[in-house]
């Protein structure tokens, strides 16, 4: 190593090139990469490698090749769907609503009550949100009595909650809270100037909207319901509940395979669920480009 | 990535200003700019969010309240049934070190990642959201294959099995604790202040401790609280662990023998969640992060 | 009658009084600064001219036409916003041709009319960029032209330069002057730098706790403030306490030594005034042309590039400044000896009634 030395011609201590300095930097992420390796990656290898095995304990294709087959590709349709329904239209609403209690002018407690209450209904999901549903618009829930009593038989018109549309009424539960929660910082981020300035150009507030506001909310927006759309396709708890295990969802039937209730393929059970992370993946994938996009924008 | 949370509110102007603004003595010309105090859109929209919120709510306290002839019953029964304290209990505790454990691996590693290795960063932010990626009931399989074998058996003993519970829920707490913190550390400067503290003579342990936690106060506090929400109601898991001491497998229990006591517990654990989080926001009034992302199964 | 009036207008957030009685009455074409520290209420008088704000009380009169309640998106003036305030999602071209679509301006006049703005601002070139690949004084000029594209009656401009390095804020001021003056647009300029607002501007508005302290042509302000906080304010001011001897006479004291001033004081003999000195109008060493020769110790010498300052006090909390230019000749006094100061009977100007302001003491609330 050359030695160097300082305008008085003093020498000065070695320093260690900057190349090997910046190697070793990774290794402050060594706890949390081996923590996910052990408790994550470690259970889900046996999901990639238990896909390809059948009941026997070989390897196999079988599983791949039974994706088409009966009621599994109806499922994935389905699944997909009533994600993708959620997930717009919670998307919308849940945008109108963080609109409302973040630009709209409503007193300040209100937002925080409707923040709060979200992260709460974002994880109310499961057994007792299907509970409330069944108590509340079931066969024999107040509010079927009440509309009853007032000459409305909603049952006439074939809405069920067991039904897909049901489903999706009831996943909105947890899909609005996270659409406002997620999409509250971006209107937060929507500069106060930008508004002024687009008023000060002459935009009436419609204008505004159209050519300002919600061209640079468009990625935030888009992102988030695409996670929206994750957050639907994985959720099962509620679903079963609520329709007894009718609604054929992907990870309802890859439940039961894997826990042995119907037919016990377990292999089959990976495979499904290998489909199902190639979804989400992309679904995520998807997001991640959308809010650097977003992030650029917001942060000019 | 964002996923919620950001720094620095836009409007600067105390509300009382805005309320006067609004309420002003109007000229002709203006009127029809704002329409009264509030949006009557924003209300409407926030009526409506309120009224599906509510309503089944509203729905489950009705049908808890149905018992005969003490409507309170089923409340009742619940407060003096000792697995109610129990269960939340334990998950409660369950809850507490799990979060402690994921706050020690996330705090360091969010930090890291900002400071020292910004490119590894898309690579941190993917392993954190493959829990999401993962179906509950899939991961618990995987992680009793893995750790009811030699060499390293968990599920034989209880204590092994908390501890694979608590790993478990640490996992399914990355996303949220990572996107806090990271948010976090978004909105402080993180940069400057480690400098200022190395320049100090501060060493790293002391940064972390000193330095870059108590910031991050508000950001850790709700990453915490999303995790407890997560812990508590978490049922696959815990179930398949053998867990039926968790407050998830109390409460499918119960809603499978008693009639009206499932809604009497979950309109408690929703009140008693609520009332958290509204301290948790009082708490943290005035800090620049914000109450975090929640997702649902 | 002028072009844009402002009569009495008021400002009130609650209890708090952000602008009380602004009176302003600007000439077509005229480029008029509103000066002062933060807090002074010279952002909220623009914005009430933009709309943003209402005023509390008092009117604002557009070439006749009273606009004091009308919105924002109905007023016709240009503003250029601190932060620019560019729409990110928009190319450079869109931004500066928003304000014509939203007049609903054929396209090819409004392409016209961009390209026309862009090159006045010397940036014909960056039409598809976006904002966030410009560099701040790029962006700054881009919303300077997005400002003026659909021709507003009047320009108004927030600070505009303030986030800018040192060099460009010079070379962006002295253009953005050039196209005022080629356009001719009545233009209303706040800043805190009184650098910028003396060197741009045909009249200033000096303000201060949300009153205006003095309005007046940079010349005047500088020379003949009317307020000690202008006098303070605007350049480096000495402020010496000095005890009348000679009304009459204009004849002061100044810790024991005596000086003369050109006119005769109101004050009565034996009191403490005030009295303002600029330090160009003083010069180290004795003059015997001069008519004030007043002794005092070196306690600092500093080199400001073409001028250096020298504090020579007279007495124990008395400091006269001194400002030299900078020769290659000139000997600089060291630090510790005694040195004379000396400056014409016409340079002191006697603050009357207010009490002696210490420029260090503004320097500690800012």
């Amino acid at each position: 190593m050359a030695t160097v030395t300082d305008l008085d011609g003093q020498e000065m201590p070695p320093v260690s090139p900057a190349r090997r300095r910046f190697g070793w930097a990774w290794v402050g992420l060594l706890p949390f990469f081996l923590f996910s390796l052990a408790f994550m990656f470690l259970p889900a290898l046996y999901l990639v490698v238990g896909s390809f095995r059948n009941n026997a304990g070989d390897l196999t294709l079988q599983n791949y090749e039974d994706l088409q087959t009966g009621i599994i590709p109806g499922a994935f349709l389905t699944t997909i769907e009533v994600s993708l329904v959620t997930a717009v239209a919670g998307g919308i609403f849940g945008l109108l609503l963080a609109y409302s209690v973040i630009l709209g002018g409503l007193p300040r407690f209100l937002r925080t009550a409707l923040m709060t209450f979200s992260g709460v209904a974002s994880n109310f999901a499961g057994v007792p949100l299907a509970l409330a549903f069944i108590f509340t618009l079931g066969q024999l829930g107040f509010v079927t009595v009440i509309l009853r009593d007032l000459g409305f038989d909603i049952r006439q018109t074939g809405f069920r909650l067991t039904s897909k549309f049901g489903v999706e009424l009831v996943y909105m539960y947890f899909q609005f809270p996270l659409m406002v929660l997620i999409i509250a910082p971006a209107l937060e981020g929507l500069r106060r100037d930008w508004r002024e300035a687009a008023e000060n150009m002459g935009a009436s507030a419609y204008q505004y909207w159209r050519h300002v506001a919600l061209p640079i909310l468009t990625p935030s927006i888009l992102g988030t319901m695409i996670l929206l759309f994750g957050n639907a396709f994985g959720a099962q708890a509620t679903a079963f509940q609520l329709t007894g295990g009718t609604l054929n969802l992907v990870p309802i039937i890859i439940g039961s395979q894997i826990r042995g209730d119907v037919l016990h393929n377990p292999g089959l059970g990976y495979a499904m669920a290998m489909g199902m992370v190639a979804i989400m993946a992309m679904s995520i994938g998807l997001y991640s480009v959308l809010q650097r996009r977003a992030e650029r924008w917001l942060r000019s | 990535m964002s996923l919620g949370g950001g720094g620095g509110g836009t409007s600067s102007i105390p509300p009382w200003a805005v309320m006067r603004y609004i309420t002003r003595r109007r000229r002709p010309e203006e009127r029809g700019r704002r329409g009264g105090i509030g949006n009557p859109f924003a209300w409407l929209i926030f009526v409506l969010g309120a009224l599906y919120f509510f309503v089944p709510l509203v729905g489950a306290f009705l049908h808890s309240i149905r018992t005969r002839p003490d409507i309170f019953l089923a409340y009742r029964q619940v407060l003096d049934d000792p697995k109610f304290f129990l269960g939340l209990g334990y998950s409660f505790t369950i809850g507490v070190v799990t979060i402690l454990i994921s706050l020690l691996i996330i705090v360091p590693t969010a930090y890291w990642v900002r400071l020292k290795v910004p490119r590894l960063r898309p690579f941190v932010e993917f392993v954190t959201l493959m829990p999401f990626v993962i179906p509950p009931v899939v991961l618990v399989f995987g992680l009793i294959r893995v750790y009811s074998s030699r060499p390293i058996v968990l599920t034989a003993t209880d204590f092994g099995s908390d501890l694979l519970l608590v790993c478990a829920y640490v996992i399914l707490s990355f996303p949220y604790m990572y996107r806090a913190v990271d948010t976090g550390l978004a909105s402080i400067d993180v940069r400057t202040l480690t400098e200022a503290a190395q320049s100090l003579g501060a060493g790293w342990t002391r940064i972390l401790l000193r330095v870059i936690f108590p910031n991050l106060r508000t950001a850790l506090l709700s990453g915490a609280f999303l995790t407890l929400a997560i812990v508590i109601g978490e049922y696959t898991i815990a179930v398949f662990l053998a867990r039926t001491a968790a407050f998830g497998p109390y409460l499918s229990l119960l809603g499978r023998s008693q009639p009206y006591t499932p809604a009497a517990v979950s309109l408690i654990s929703f009140g008693l969640t609520w009332l958290a989080m509204l301290a948790i926001a009082f708490l943290g009034r005035g800090a620049q992060t914000r109450v975090q992302v929640a997702g649902a199964r | 009658m002028s072009f844009l009036e402002l009569t009495g207008v008021q400002k009130h957030f609650g209890p708090t009084v952000a602008v009380e009685d602004f009176n302003l009455a600007a000439e077509r074409g005229e480029f008029v600064s509103f000066l002062g520290p933060s807090g002074c209420g010279k952002t909220t008088t623009l914005r009430m001219i933009a709309g943003f704000e209402v005023p509390t009380a008092g009117t604002v009169v557009l070439d006749g036409t009273d606009i004091t309640y009308r919105p924002p998106n109905r007023r016709n003036v240009g503003m250029v916003f601190q932060s620019y305030a560019l729409f990110p999602n928009m190319t450079v071209g869109d931004n500066v041709g928003f304000g014509l679509k939203v007049r609903k301006r054929p396209s090819d006049q409004t392409k016209r009319r961009v390209h026309e703005l862009l090159e006045l601002v010397h940036l014909g070139d960056k039409m598809d960029r976006y904002p966030y690949q410009l560099s701040g004084g790029q962006q700054q000029r881009v919303a300077l032209a997005r400002a003026l594209a659909f021709e507003p009656e009047v320009l108004l401009l927030d600070e505009p330069l303030s986030a800018l390095d040192a060099k460009i804020r010079v070379t962006l001021r002295h253009e953005i002057r050039a196209i005022q003056r080629q356009l001719g647009i009545t233009t209303v300029y706040v800043t805190h730098d009184q650098e910028e607002a003396l060197s741009l501007s045909d009249r200033v508005v000096v303000m201060s706790e949300g009153r205006i302290e003095q309005i007046g042509t940079p010349f005047e302000v500088y020379n003949f403030p009317q307020t000690a906080f202008v006098a303070s304010f605007v350049g480096t001011l000495n402020v010496l306490p000095a005890v009348v001897v000679d009304s009459e006479a204009g004849g002061l004291s100044l810790a024991g030594q005596s000086f003369r001033i050109a006119r005769p004081v109101t004050a009565r003999v034996g009191s403490t005034i005030a009295v303002a000195l600029r330090p160009e109008m003083v010069s180290l060493g004795e003059r015997l042309t001069q008519d004030n020769n007043v002794r005092g110790t070196v306690v600092d010498v500093s080199f400001l590039g073409s001028i250096v300052r020298i504090r020579v006090a007279v007495t124990e909390g008395v400091v006269v400044t001194v400002d030299e230019f900078n020769e290659p000749t000139l000997v600089l006094p060291q630090i510790g000896e005694t040195a004379t100061v000396s400056f014409p009977a016409e340079g002191p100007l006697v603050l009357e009634s207010i009490p002696v302001v210490d420029p260090d003491e503004l320097i500690a609330e800012a």
